[in-house]
């Protein structure tokens, strides 16, 4: 005799009954409201592209081709008026993930330090920083820019600068900071260098697997990787030399120098954003139950132990989305730049807007990019915390 | 037989206990370390603050008398401070703006207090910002007023009633869409969301001066603050989407089903059952977005709008007192903390009123 085994369920569904479910119930008035959408969307898009032909803009991104004859007050790339339009928008974007990834970088310095002195124990250091974050946290941003601008054009002129261990300058002209300069620096430099961080890499990597990583370990292969790259550059005949500021003339010379725009905005970015993050890391740190403290005391690990060990592993978890959202937050509130004068993003679209009448397009590259940079961390971000949630708990 | 503890005598208990207080100052020779350098940094920073703030002052005079001076300059403050709570309004009329002022800030006190939630306080929003509107334009008491000459603190809290008031209900409809089970309005909910979300509000803006005016028929003639109103509307509901969203997953899905096996409809659940108990979730962090929200709406200085920040930089342009930033700056940031630091303490108030188990 021949039994067939049938399994219940094991029929998939076909791809339209799929979409049919997907779809859900009154599938016509559904389809009723995104035809209505479209329609209001047809409409008004048809109404901006009559508007336009009115007064005599061709719609379209073909002024991204023709030369935009504006000056950019600072740029990474090389502009000049006369220059490409998406060029132009280009270095607008340059520079406004250069303030984003910076001011990120300074923003988790000191967020996580003020944090830390948040968590101290110290009272009085406690009590300084609780006001810090007040203080920040309930004034607007803007106000906060205007501020930092009206302070770097009032510093006094360069021949006055004021200036820190003949290292740092403040002047109306900007920030002066050492420099480090390169000279002689090839594709073999390159090279080796890549092959020290990849060695040193690949073998972090190696112990990390084999759960072994210590904090002496970390500490030796960074030493190791530092010393490496500094012998790099004589082996190959580079030579690395610091550029320090120097009053000359009328004007300060040498070193790296930030416009008083950049600067302002990116101490405000800064200092907005590190309130931010030394709130989450306060709130991180503090999630993690008592009990975890005194289970990892009663086992016998030292403070910095717990730390590592035990509490910030857990505090990672409801940290990390935060921050996420905190740069990803700082990146748009970079935006804020056209009020002050530096030429970012939305600066330079605004520009391109007026002198080419092309405003929906300027306008629709500038959503398109924040959106697709918005889009891409969250999938990055929601990628790690399905990560971090299969290791945490499994059995959920 | 035991002798009595003296210090837990009521009489003695009543004097305050240092311990904790050294401790966390001395307890440790960390802490101690610590307590010397901040101490160092207070010596560093307060004295030349104080002295600026307050020694070296001018209180009263002229701009000269301020310029000689090193000190923060208040008689700036006193001249223009008319200015920085009105703009450009009519020094004549503006006892207008300064009764819709005082309208809104009497509505927000009520509506703080949880006995008068009522439906009578939504009627009495929607009168008082009627109101208000009509006080600034002056349809009520002749000689209108246009809203290119409208600004300062009235402004920047109207815009901030109507806009965040306004959202409420789009985002409850936002958030309902992105949890229904029908794709298709999903779908349009989540692409409304994401992309507003993912846009800074200056482009929001820059939208409702540049292309607003372009896309409805008859846009340029729509006034510019109405527009900014429409935009930062749509934006913002996007916002209170997501957290009305966050308290509608509170609520177990038995509660859905229970009302569907009593033979609720999905718009009687939704409005019997599902939404009094997840709008009673998120008041706090509705709260929490609104400090954010009237920080945000600082963002009208952009588009050229005269908000109380506008105001205030405008203020440090008059030829008679030109430049006092840090004083005009000083004041606005007073204001605005003043309602931020007084709404998020409001808000951990309620908190802890709200969870309490008798209401």
């Amino acid at each position: 005799m021949v039994t067939t085994e049938i399994e219940p369920g094991r029929e998939r569904p076909g791809l339209l009954s799929r979409l049919v479910g997907w779809w859900g119930p009154r599938p016509f008035i559904q389809l009723a409201v995104f035809v209505a959408v479209v329609a209001l969307f047809w409409l008004l898009g048809a109404n901006v592209a009559d508007t336009m032909r009115r007064i005599g803009v061709t719609p379209g991104f073909g002024f991204l081709e023709r030369s935009a004859n504006f000056e950019i007050g600072e740029s990474v790339i090389a502009f000049k008026a006369g220059d490409l339009y998406i060029w132009a928008i280009l270095a607008g974007l340059i520079n406004t993930v250069k303030v984003a990834v910076l001011g990120c970088v300074l923003a988790t310095v000191l967020g996580v330090a003020l944090g830390v002195a948040g968590l101290s124990g110290n009272l009085l250091l406690a009590t300084l920083v609780r006001w810090y974050v007040e203080l920040i946290r309930n004034t607007p941003l803007l106000l906060q820019l205007f501020f930092w601008i009206a302070l770097a054009k009032s510093f006094p002129p360069p021949r006055q600068a004021l200036s820190a261990f003949d290292a740092l300058f403040l002047s109306n002209r900007g920030v002066f900071l050492p420099g480090i300069i390169v000279d002689g620096f090839s594709g073999r430099t390159l090279l080796l260098l890549v092959a020290i961080a990849l060695s040193c890499g690949l073998y972090l990597y190696a112990v990390y697997r084999r759960r072994r990583l210590r904090f002496g370990t970390g500490l030796a292969a960074t030493l190791v990787l530092l010393a490496a790259a500094g012998a790099a550059f004589p082996v190959t005949g580079a030579t690395l030399s610091l550029d320090m500021p120097m009053l000359g003339g009328f004007n300060i010379r040498g070193g790296y120098s930030l416009t008083p725009e950049f600067a302002a905005l990116l101490a405000g970015l800064t200092v907005k954003f590190s309130a931010a993050i030394a709130e989450i890391v306060r709130a991180g740190i503090q999630s993690v139950s008592r009990g975890q403290w005194e289970a990892a005391r009663a086992l016998g690990l030292h403070p910095g132990q717990i730390m590592r060990l035990v509490v910030l592993p857990q505090a990672l978890r409801v940290i990390t989305p935060l921050i996420t959202s905190s740069y990803l937050d700082l990146t748009k509130d970079s935006s804020l730049a056209v009020a002050i004068g530096y030429p970012d993003l939305v600066s330079i679209i605004n520009t391109t807007a007026n002198t080419t009448g092309q405003s929906f397009e300027a306008l629709a590259i500038l959503i398109g990019i924040y959106l697709a940079l918005n889009l891409s961390v969250s999938a990055l971000m929601n990628v790690y915390n399905r990560r971090v949630a299969l290791r945490g708990d499994g059995s959920r | 037989m035991s002798l009595v503890d003296i210090a837990s005598l009521p009489l003695m208990r009543r004097s305050f206990d240092w311990k904790p207080l050294w401790n966390g100052l001395f307890g440790t020779r960390l802490n101690t370390a610590l307590t010397g350098l901040t101490l160092a940094f207070l010596v560093w920073l307060v004295p030349p603050l104080a002295r600026w703030l307050v020694l070296d002052a001018t209180w009263t005079g002229t701009a000269q008398d301020c310029a000689a001076a090193s000190g923060a300059c208040w008689a700036f403050v006193t001249a223009k401070l008319r200015f920085i709570l009105f703009a450009f309004y009519p020094q004549d009329l503006q006892w207008r703006p300064a009764a819709a002022l005082l309208l809104l800030l009497s509505l927000l006190v009520v509506t703080a207090q949880p006995r008068f939630w009522r439906r009578e306080l939504l009627i009495a929003w929607l009168l008082v910002i009627g109101l208000c509107w009509a006080l600034l334009t002056g349809t009520l008491t002749g000689s209108p007023v246009s809203s290119n000459q409208w600004g300062g603190l009235p402004v920047t809290l109207l815009v901030w009633s109507v806009c965040f008031g306004l959202s409420i209900p789009l985002a409850v409809l936002l958030a309902l869409a992105r949890r229904s089970k029908m794709g298709g309005l999903r779908t349009l909910a989540v692409l409304f969301i994401e992309l507003m979300r993912g846009t800074p509000m200056v482009a929001i803006l820059y939208v409702a001066m540049l292309i607003l005016p372009m896309a409805i028929p008859g846009g340029q003639f729509v006034d510019k603050t109405v527009r900014a109103i429409l935009m930062i509307t749509l934006f913002w509901s996007a916002y209170v989407a997501e957290v009305v969203r966050g308290g509608l997953q509170t609520i177990p899905h038995g509660q859905e089903e229970a009302a569907k096996a009593l033979g609720l409809g999905y718009w009687r659940t939704m409005q019997l059952i599902v939404l009094p108990q997840a709008l009673r979730q998120v008041i706090p962090g509705m709260v929490n977005l609104a400090i954010g929200f009237l920080l945000a709406t600082s963002l009208l200085a952009v588009i050229g709008i005269f908000d109380l920040l506008n105001a205030a930089r405008a203020s440090t342009t008059d030829p008679k007192w030109l430049g006092f930033y840090d004083e005009a700056y000083l004041v606005a940031g007073v204001i605005y903390f003043l309602f931020c630091f007084g709404g998020s303490r409001y808000s951990r108030w309620l908190e802890t009123r709200l969870r309490a188990p008798h209401h």
